[in-house]
Order: C-alpha cells, then structure tokens, then sequence
C-alpha cells in the first residue's frame, strides 16, 4: 500500500509538467541508448566472429608462399614459389592433420547463354569443399576422379549463380570460361560476406585442380603440378600452435631453406587474425561505453537537480504528508519512487532509441541484429541504478524536513 | 482519584528558538490539562504563543523543556517515527490553508492518512466515504480542490482528519480563509464532531469562533493568561429553549 501510494504520487508528479519531466529524462535516455549500442554492437561482431571462425573453422592454417619479409622488404601472400601437389599430400600425411587441400586461382570472365560475370575460379582437389566447410545445394561437387582426368565441371557459389542465371536451375548447364567450356554440376549453399571488408564468399568458382592449371591459370616454370596454397585442418586433440610449427620445420627442409634464412612460405591462422580484428570493435566498443558512462552521469545530475527542485516546491505538500501521519522513511520512498520513475522511464524511451539505433548499426555492418535480454536488463539497470543513486539525496533531504517549518513553507 | 487521567497533559512547557544572536521565548513554562471530550479554544495575540503550543500538542515539534503526555505516552522519549505514527493514530488536523493536494480528488486527499496508517486498514474506501457523507459532500467526491468552494475544501480536510478516527482533532485557524456563513457551517461542523466525542482543540484569534467552544485558553506572551470554562452558544440557545425563555 505505502509503495502503491508513492507510485501514484510519482506518476502524478511526473504528468504534472511532461515538459520538464522530458527534459530531465534527456541525459538518461542519451546514456541508455550509447549503453543499448555499446552492447549490441559488442555482441553482434562477437557473433560475427564466433561465425566466421565456424564457417572457416577454427582450426584451419593455410600456408602461403613467400615471406612477409625478404631483404627488408615486404612481400605479399603467395609472391614466391608455389607450393606442390605432392607438398599438399606431405601435409595430408601428417597424423596431426585431418585434412589438407591445395588450390589455385585467377580471374576469370564466366559466360553464360544470358549472362557475362566478371569472378574468380578456383582449381582445387576434392578435399578443398571439406577444408572450408562448403556444403552442397543442388547438384554434387566434382570427386577425386574428376580432378585426376581434369573433368570441365565446376560448382559454383550463389551470387555466381543467381548472376549467371538469372532463371535460375543452373545444374546441368554450360558455361564458357575465358573460352573454356565447362558444365555446372553443382551450386554451393550461401556462406555470405567475409574473408574481409566487402568480400562476398558466395561470388566463386570452383573446377578440379588439374583442368584449372592447364586450361585457364597456366603452369609455373620452377614447380611442376603446382598450387598456390595449401589449407589444412588440424585434427582434434592436437595443439593448432604445435601443428603450425611442426608443418613449418617440415616446410622448411621441403623448401630448403638453411638454417638461419627466413622462412619462404607463412603460415596464417585465420581464427587468430579474427581476434585481432575484433579488437577494433572492442575500441569502438569503449568509446560508446564511455559516451554512455558520462551521459547517464551527467543525466544523473540532471535527475538530482530536478527532484531538488521538485522537493522544494513541493515543501508545504511534504509537511503536510508529515503531519497526517507520514514517517520520515514513506517520504523518502515517496521521492525515490519518483526517481526512480523518471530514470525508468528515461530508460524505456532510451531503450526504444537504442533499439533503433543498434538496428540501424547492424543494417550498416551487415551484422547479424542482437538486442539479447541481457543488454536490456543492463540498459534498464543502469538506469534504474542511476534513479536510485541520484536520487536519494534529495529524497533524504526531503524526509528530514521539519514538518513544522515544511508546513509554513511557501 | 475517580477521574480518569487527562487526555492531553502538559508540565512546565517552555520553547525557546533562536534567530541569529536573539533568543525568543514562545513559551514560558505552560501546563496544561485537557480532558476527553473537550472542545478547547485558544486565543492570543500573534507572537502569544498558540501556535507553538498547538505544534505541540499535535507532536509537529518538541519542546525545550518540560512533559507532555498525550493519550498516556510521554513525548520526549518518543522517536520521529513514533511521533509521526501518533499524529496518524490519535491526532487529525486541520489548517487554515486547508492544505489539500491540488492534483488529487476530494476521495483521494480523505485517504491519504490511511495509506500512511501502519496497521492494516480493511476497507479504505468505505471509511474515507463514510467522512465525506459525514461532512456532506458525498456528492462531490471525485471533484478536485480547485473544483470547490473554500467551505466545502475545509470540509474535505475536515473528513481527512477524521478518517483515522483520531481521538484529538487540532484545527489551527480552520476558519481563518472562510467567510462568516461558511465559518459558521464550518463551527457547527466541528461542534457536533465534538458531541460524538472527539477532542476538539482550536487556536483562533476571533472570539466568535471561539464562542462555540467549552472551555477558553488566552495566551499572553507565552504563558497563559487565563483559562475559562464557557458555555458555548449552540448550548445557550438549547439551555434558553428549555427554561422557555424567548430566544
């Protein structure tokens, strides 16, 4: 009853000027929504993250020619000499490996009866859908027989698809490849965007290794049957970090490289440059935290010198409560209601703002949205937190009133 | 000893505050006893001291020294909780302001002592009905303050004293904004409470009001001056009607 009397005291307090309630609310609802944000954002790219580590797998190294280095100078992936088939099947080999797929590729311009589509085709082993968690949509992917005899087959990715074919039902079809015709055997299920910035996944081509090599890439002069890269999982219960290092001593006498010289191949370990990217968001992810920590600070203060105001005005109304009967404790709670209240409500509408706001950055990253109970409960109690923190100085101020001197008051 | 103890019993009470460098005296040593069933008026100048006495009796203030009991409880040991639990039990006030709240109904402002009262109240409704058709505006419920006339708001404050069947109802000037027909309403309105046998104490500086009273308190510079039985006009007439003599 006491508190059901001050709720609707607070209610009545607030209604009485909506305007200024509002204004007192602004610093709050600023603080929730950079606190709503903050969260989701931090949310949404962990589960970017957590995704495109599982749709690469965390457990994936890809080694790549050259060194980062050589001679002071910095030297891009895969600028040396090419790896080879049978250092592919030397890596599949290794018991700490469960499987290991080399590929190449080059652009290419596909050609369809309807379309042109300017993409990428790459020439891989069987093992290659495996490695990077390619599922099947329509159709089969290629075997180890169809790379062995060079088959002009391919699969392609959907936005390939859908651009190629615009009708649609693109198993079965012909398409021309640079000049080489090949047939579509399968379409691959959508992985979306990643890899980096802008980077479609599902705009691909893949064809078996050997067809690729002869008939659109070429052969390297140094290295026969060659590939570009060579990507491995490493199996379960082995350490990816012992793994790496292992496959790079072994790469080492593969490669001859002596004792002492640089390596000329890197090993990348995609779920660890994940993190490290993450780490910009997290800087981001800062930097609205502390919006947000000094806005619900600086709405806090607003809050207290509202409710100050609000006590003073309403002193004659307090010693009044005082002298019917009211104690000194149902005046507080009468005021921390009310501050409460206003906090509250700046939260809700702050929330409401937040919600659009995490939505909007989800749209603009292509995250996937992520308001969890979590960062609502947060948000609302960060705001309820200030209520109560802010509010309860002027609410002790007015519970210590005199009921005499609040009474004379005017 | 047959006489039962009074209801309001004050010893030697004396009230000094200080403003700035000056000590004033509001009370110099005042005692007092005041039965049940009384309807006591006190008068004075401004500055005599009435006020602070009614402060109190009403528990709103403590004293500088002396006892008061009231209802059988001596004040000074009592905390502010205490206090404010007694004013909510055993005293009803009524102001000269009124002091209603401006943003509630007249059924509202006659509950807000229930909502304070520590024990459970079974049917808060009813009760602060039943003080409105007391104070006859049971057809003027849900208006606000603004909404009635000054008589009919001290009427609502009147119902909002009563509404926890004090013992002691404190009106402190409670005709003090009211015309002379509404002041009469008003008087007659706490005559016949205090015939159902409420405590009626009343400070007032108008000795027309102070007629309806029983019992006259002056106050001259913070003692009292004198302190008179008196018959109150609503009983002349009754007493002049029964020995006939012409009114």
């Amino acid at each position: 009853m006491r508190v059901g009397v001050a709720w609707a005291s607070a209610v009545e307090a607030l209604m009485s000027n909506v305007l200024r309630s509002l204004l007192t609310m602004l610093g709050i609802i600023i603080g929730v929504a950079s606190v709503m944000v903050m969260m989701s954002i931090g949310e949404g790219a962990k589960a970017q993250i957590d995704a495109q580590i599982a749709s690469v797998g965390a457990n994936m190294l890809t080694l790549n020619p050259g060194g980062f280095r050589r001679g002071g100078r910095s030297q891009g992936f895969g600028s040396g000499k090419p790896f080879s088939e049978a250092d592919v099947a030397f890596v599949g080999s290794q018991p700490y490996v469960e499987a290991a797929t080399g590929y190449l590729s080059g652009s290419v311009t596909a050609v369809s009866e309807s379309a042109n589509w300017p993409t990428s085709v790459t020439g891989a082993d069987a093992n290659y859908f495996e490695v990077n968690n390619w599922t099947i949509k329509e159709g089969r992917v290629f075997t180890d027989q169809d790379v062995q005899r060079g088959a002009s087959v391919a699969v392609i990715g959907q936005t390939t698809a859908t651009n190629l074919f615009p009708n649609g039902d693109p198993v079965g079809q012909r398409i021309r490849l640079n000049s080489v015709p090949v047939e579509i055997i399968g379409v691959l299920e959508a992985k979306g965007q990643g890899g980096g910035p802008g980077q479609d996944r599902d705009d691909t081509i893949i064809a078996p290794l050997s067809m690729v090599r002869n008939r659109i890439v070429g052969g390297n002069r140094q290295v026969a049957r060659h590939v570009q890269r060579i990507q491995f999982l490493v199996a379960d219960g082995y350490d990816i970090l012992e793994a790496q290092d292992e496959i790079a001593q072994s790469m080492r006498e593969r490669r001859k490289v002596s004792p002492g010289e640089d390596d000329n191949f890197t090993i990348f370990n995609f779920a660890d440059m994940i993190k490290q990217r993450s780490a910009q968001t997290q800087t981001m992810s800062m930097l609205l935290a502390f919006t947000a920590a000094v806005s619900l600070i600086v709405g806090g203060v607003g809050v207290m010198n509202i409710m100050l105001v609000s006590v003073t005005e309403r002193t004659r109304e307090i010693g009044l409560r005082m002298a019917i009967g009211a104690r000194g404790g149902d005046i507080l709670v009468q005021f921390l209601v009310e501050a409460l209240l206003l906090c509250s409500l700046g939260g809700v509408i702050g929330m409401t703002i937040g919600w659009i706001g995490s939505f909007g950055f989800a749209q603009f990253a292509g995250w996937p949205m992520s308001v969890s109970p979590v960062i609502i409960g947060t948000a609302l109690g960060a705001a309820a937190a200030v209520g109560l923190i802010f509010g309860f100085f002027p609410a002790r101020r007015a519970a210590k009133l005199d009921p005499i001197q609040a009474l004379r008051h005017d | 000893m047959a006489s039962p103890p009074p209801l309001i019993s004050c010893r030697n009470l004396t009230k000094t505050y200080r403003m700035g460098d000056l000590e004033v005296h509001a009370l110099r040593g005042v005692s007092l006893d005041i039965n049940a069933g009384e309807f006591v008026a006190i008068m004075g100048p401004s500055g005599s001291g009435k006020s602070t006495l009614m402060n109190l009796i009403g528990a709103l203030d403590r004293p500088t020294s002396g006892e008061m009991w009231i209802n059988g409880r001596e004040l000074s040991a009592m905390t502010r909780d205490e206090l404010a639990d007694l004013r909510n039990e055993t005293l009803g006030f009524v102001f000269q302001q009124f002091n209603l709240l401006s943003r509630q109904d007249a059924l509202s402002n006659v509950k807000l002592p229930l909502r304070y009262a520590r024990k459970e109240i079974a049917d808060i409704d009813a009760r602060a009905r039943e003080c409105l058709e007391l104070v006859k505006l049971g057809d003027r419920m849900d208006h606000r303050p603004m909404q009635l006339s000054g008589g009919q708001q001290q009427r609502v404050a009147i119902a909002r004293a009563l509404v926890n069947r004090p013992k002691i109802l404190l009106a402190d000037e409670p005709t003090g904004a009211l015309d002379t027909r509404t002041t009469v309403e008003i008087m007659d309105l706490l005559t016949e409470l205090n015939r159902q046998g409420i405590t009626v104490i009343l400070v007032t500086h108008e000795p027309e009001v102070a007629d309806y009273a029983t019992r006259q308190i002056f106050f001259r510079d913070g003692q009292l001056e004198s302190d008179t039985p008196h018959t109150p006009l609503s009983r002349q007439a009754e007493t002049d009607a029964q020995s006939g003599v012409p009114a």
